[in-house]
């Protein structure tokens, strides 16, 4: 590694104060940074000593974490596929041809986020002369995640650029922001482009093929969705949807496992809490939210139980855990601690009315089959208004004390 | 009534390179400082002495003119060899090179049972004992001016290697409650005395009269002052309390007992670089370099005095901090790291699960620090860390927030009365965006104080 660090070195005179690339600065030093831990040191008064966890390392272990739902989401992808061609109907039948498509739709959808998103972070940090954010390696994973594998590419790129300026930059970059980026990201093409990221044509890729006969492209939430509309018990109508590809496609079980059409990364409830289990493991993001999230949806979800008018409501509450992404909304997006509730009484709360709003906006509302993402952002809006009145709280604790 | 509070919030960062429990015969030191910047709060010292004027232990030698009554004295007998000044002629170092035999100034023992509150105060302030009383809030040298609700003392330290003090002041106890009984008249208060409940407690401290002993246990900061305090008596808007340590009561026992200004004191002499770790009798002030020169183990090192949490770093042949118990020796980080960030490893120390998840796998591993500062500072990101180390009903990101943006109102509501820097040291530490905790938290103090 010497050769690189004499490298570094060597260029390092262009881009400091003085140097024909001084403007280009930050970008150099976000380079540099990547490949060398800094060399600095701590100051002459105050700690002496650092602990060696750094904001590169936090942002790394919660792409990590997100590992699983990738590869499930790229091999579900190419079973989707084939399923509904009629070409396969094992799990792991056609394993690399499965694999094969997958990797054909979603790695160019990763890599464009990447560039897309990098290009506008790093044009940031020049102009505004600000080291670059490492919030973006969480942010431009997260984002291939949630659409669907047939989205174009444009699109990709646009939200991600439009989410990166509107939700981070203009606040003032990652830590300073109030929205979750990916989840705004995710709204922009749901508002903007409903056509590619709502209904029942676009989660499963066909390429230039035919469905097979009695084919149907919905999705669980739908599909429940509709049940409650005809009056027919939720549990009834997705034992018998796509009995064309194969019985109990929306089986408990199997939405569980996440073997359903959606967005590349958030069918699978089992990956979404392997990277719960990594996040919370490793402490990077807080049980309170990801236990009460899941709280509030099955609490909510028992409660319209209770008040039963149509078919939906009377679903039994855990169906919410799996369908849709409630829990990788919960687990990946709830959690970021920027944009979340920031004191711990505030999370408990603010991960319980997540889950509330989910399955309300799920059940009551035509317009969203997908309650989570809009209820994740809902709640980063009020998330400062939680904290507002837990901090109140303590300052009333020191105030009632002095006056006692 | 004495207190048993239970601690859980906090962390111990266990470090190689304890002292082992004895006296190391290194040879004495030569030369003294007092160094002005040890006392937070002194705002226009005047120096009393020139070059080359001699000196006893217990001389005046400065004072500050915006409190005129406490002295600041030499701790030694010798010759005054250096006035040092930096910038702006800031006075950085008064140096004193010592007397072969030291000698005191006589400043006339003390009868506690026929002296008046008023002329006892005049007796410490003007004999150089005074500034080991501290003020909270703000943590600067206590106004003799006032009278403090209640003084504290605590009698465990738990930053990192910090010296065992049961050890470090065995035999003075006479002293120690000669010291308490003349804190007593200062206030109309309590003494609080707070001993570590998780060990037996030393006699010196089991034994004292006259004060409230209770008992605290858990991971550091357990031993800091502050962090007792708000569980004993917090501290409101407009209240007054003074902290002082237990060799600082030793000081003013030994003022009381024999008249003198005798500023010794058992140190230890930590840390990973040091071939011989061990604690030796010095003064405070002393230069350091005949505890470190000859006993390193490598060649490219930092030397703190104090400890590596709020210790400041000082050159070989720096000088002790006047409230320093120890002096602390780690490797200089000043190096670059390929991949440093990313690689698994087990070999560095973390708060965090994200890079110390095996780090359960050897409970008991004493690691090896060195001063880089691990990153570069960053806008806060995660959230609940400093809470988690932090022992009082203090949220501390708010507060950092409303320093940085001077909210005066808020710092107020949110506590900036309850804390000086080393309460908020391990957050310093761990945090993941490497904000400057303890400068700012000095700046929120300064500004409410001066506002």
């Amino acid at each position: 590694m010497k050769f690189l660090r004499d490298l570094m070195d060597k260029q390092k005179p262009l881009f400091e104060k003085g140097g024909k690339l001084e403007s280009l600065y930050y970008a150099f030093e976000a380079g540099e940074t990547f490949l060398f831990s800094p060399n600095h040191t701590t100051g002459i008064k105050g700690a002496q000593v650092k602990d060696a966890i750094d904001l590169k390392r936090m942002m790394i272990t919660v792409v990590v974490a997100m590992i699983p739902c990738l590869l499930f989401g790229i091999y579900n992808v190419g079973h989707q596929s084939l399923l509904a061609t009629g070409e396969t109907a094992g799990l792991w039948e056609n394993f690399g041809d499965k694999a094969l498509i997958g990797l054909q739709l979603v790695l160019p959808i990763i890599i464009v986020a990447y560039a897309a998103g990098g290009l506008v972070e790093a044009t940031f940090a020049v102009i505004r002369k600000h080291p670059i954010n490492e919030g973006f390696l969480v942010t431009g994973m997260l984002i291939p995640l949630v659409v669907p594998a047939s989205t174009p590419l444009w699109q990709v790129a646009l939200a991600t650029v439009f989410a990166v300026v509107i939700a981070k930059e203009v606040f003032g970059g990652t830590g300073m922001n109030i929205l979750n980026v990916a989840m705004t990201a995710r709204a922009f093409l749901y508002f903007a482009y409903p056509a590619q990221i709502s209904g029942d044509q676009v989660w499963t890729y066909l390429g230039d093929k035919a469905a097979v006969d009695g084919f149907s492209g919905a999705t669980a939430l739908a599909v429940a969705y509709n049940a409650g509309v005809d009056g027919v018990p939720v549990t009834e109508a997705l034992a018998s949807h796509n009995t064309a590809l194969g019985s109990d496609m929306f089986s408990f079980a199997n939405m569980f496992m996440g073997w359903i059409p959606g967005s590349i990364g958030e069918t699978s409830t089992l990956m979404a809490l392997v990277g719960a289990l990594i996040l919370i493991g490793t402490g990077v993001a807080s049980w309170k939210i990801i236990v009460s999230g899941f709280a509030g949806a099955y609490i909510m979800g028992f409660v319209m139980n209770l008040f039963a008018v149509n078919e939906y409501m009377a679903m039994p509450p855990q169906y919410h855990w799996v369908m849709g992404g409630l829990a990788f909304g919960i687990v990946f997006m709830a959690t970021d601690p920027v944009s979340a509730s920031q004191t711990e009484t505030g999370k408990w709360i603010y991960g319980l009315l997540i889950g509330f709003l989910t399955v309300i906006i799920r059940v009551t509302n035509p317009a969203y089959p997908e309650g989570i993402m809009l209820a994740v952002l809902f709640m980063n809006v009020f998330a400062p208004l939680i904290d507002y009145y837990v901090v109140k709280a303590n300052k009333t604790r020191r105030l009632q004390r002095a006056t006692v | 009534m004495s207190k048993i509070v239970k601690l859980k919030k906090g962390f111990d960062i266990n470090l190689a390179g304890k002292a082992k429990q004895e006296l190391a015969d290194f040879a004495p030191a030569q030369t003294f400082a007092i160094k002005p910047t040890d006392f937070i709060g002194l705002q226009r010292p005047k120096v009393l002495v020139n070059e080359g004027d001699a000196v006893k232990a217990g001389t005046p030698i400065l004072f500050d003119k915006a409190l005129d009554q406490v002295m600041y004295v030499a701790p030694v007998s010798g010759e005054i060899v250096e006035v040092k000044r930096g910038e702006k002629r800031k006075l950085l170092e008064i140096k004193i090179l010592a007397d072969k035999e030291n000698s005191f100034e006589d400043l006339g023992k003390i009868n506690l049972a026929s002296i008046d509150r008023e002329s006892l105060v005049q007796k410490l302030t003007q004999s150089g004992v005074w500034p080991n009383l501290i003020q909270r809030p703000f943590g600067v040298v206590a106004n003799p001016a006032d009278t403090p609700k209640a003084i504290f003392i605590s009698a465990f330290d738990t930053h990192p290697l910090a010296p065992d003090l049961g050890f470090t002041l065995q035999g003075e106890d006479s002293y120690f409650q000669a010291g308490l009984d003349a804190l007593a008249k200062l206030t109309d208060g309590k003494i609080h005395l707070n001993v570590d409940g998780s060990k037996s407690i030393p006699s010196i401290f089991s034994q004292a009269k006259g004060v409230q002993i209770n008992q605290f246990s858990g991971p550091h900061p357990a031993g800091n002052v502050g962090v007792q305090i708000h569980h004993l008596d917090p501290i409101n808007k407009g209240e007054i309390a003074w902290t002082i340590s237990p060799a600082g009561v030793i000081q003013i026992g030994k003022l009381i007992v024999n008249g003198v200004f005798d500023a010794s004191k058992v140190i230890a002499i930590t840390g990973s670089e040091l071939t011989k770790t061990a604690y030796v009798k010095t003064k405070a002030g002393a230069c350091v370099s005949t505890f470190v020169k000859g006993n390193l183990n490598s060649g490219h090192v930092r030397v703190i005095s104090g400890n590596v949490l709020t210790g400041e770093k000082i050159s070989m042949e720096g000088y002790l901090g006047f409230y320093h118990n120890q002096i602390t020796v780690i490797p200089e980080g000043d190096y670059y790291e390929f991949l440093g960030w990313a690689k698994p490893t087990t070999e560095k120390l973390s708060y965090h699960r994200a890079l110390g998840l095996l780090s359960f796998l050897k409970p008991n591993k004493e690691y090896v620090l060195d001063s880089n500062a691990r990153g570069e500072e960053r806008a806060f990101v995660q959230t609940g860390v400093f809470e988690s180390v932090t022992p009082m009903d203090i949220l501390p990101v708010y507060l950092l927030k409303a320093i940085m943006a001077e909210d005066f109102d808020e710092m107020e509501e949110l506590g900036i009365y309850e804390i000086v820097e080393e309460d908020l040291a391990l957050c310093e530490f761990v945090d993941v965006s490497k904000h400057p905790v303890q400068e700012l938290v000095r700046k929120g103090i300064e500004l409410i104080q001066y506002s």
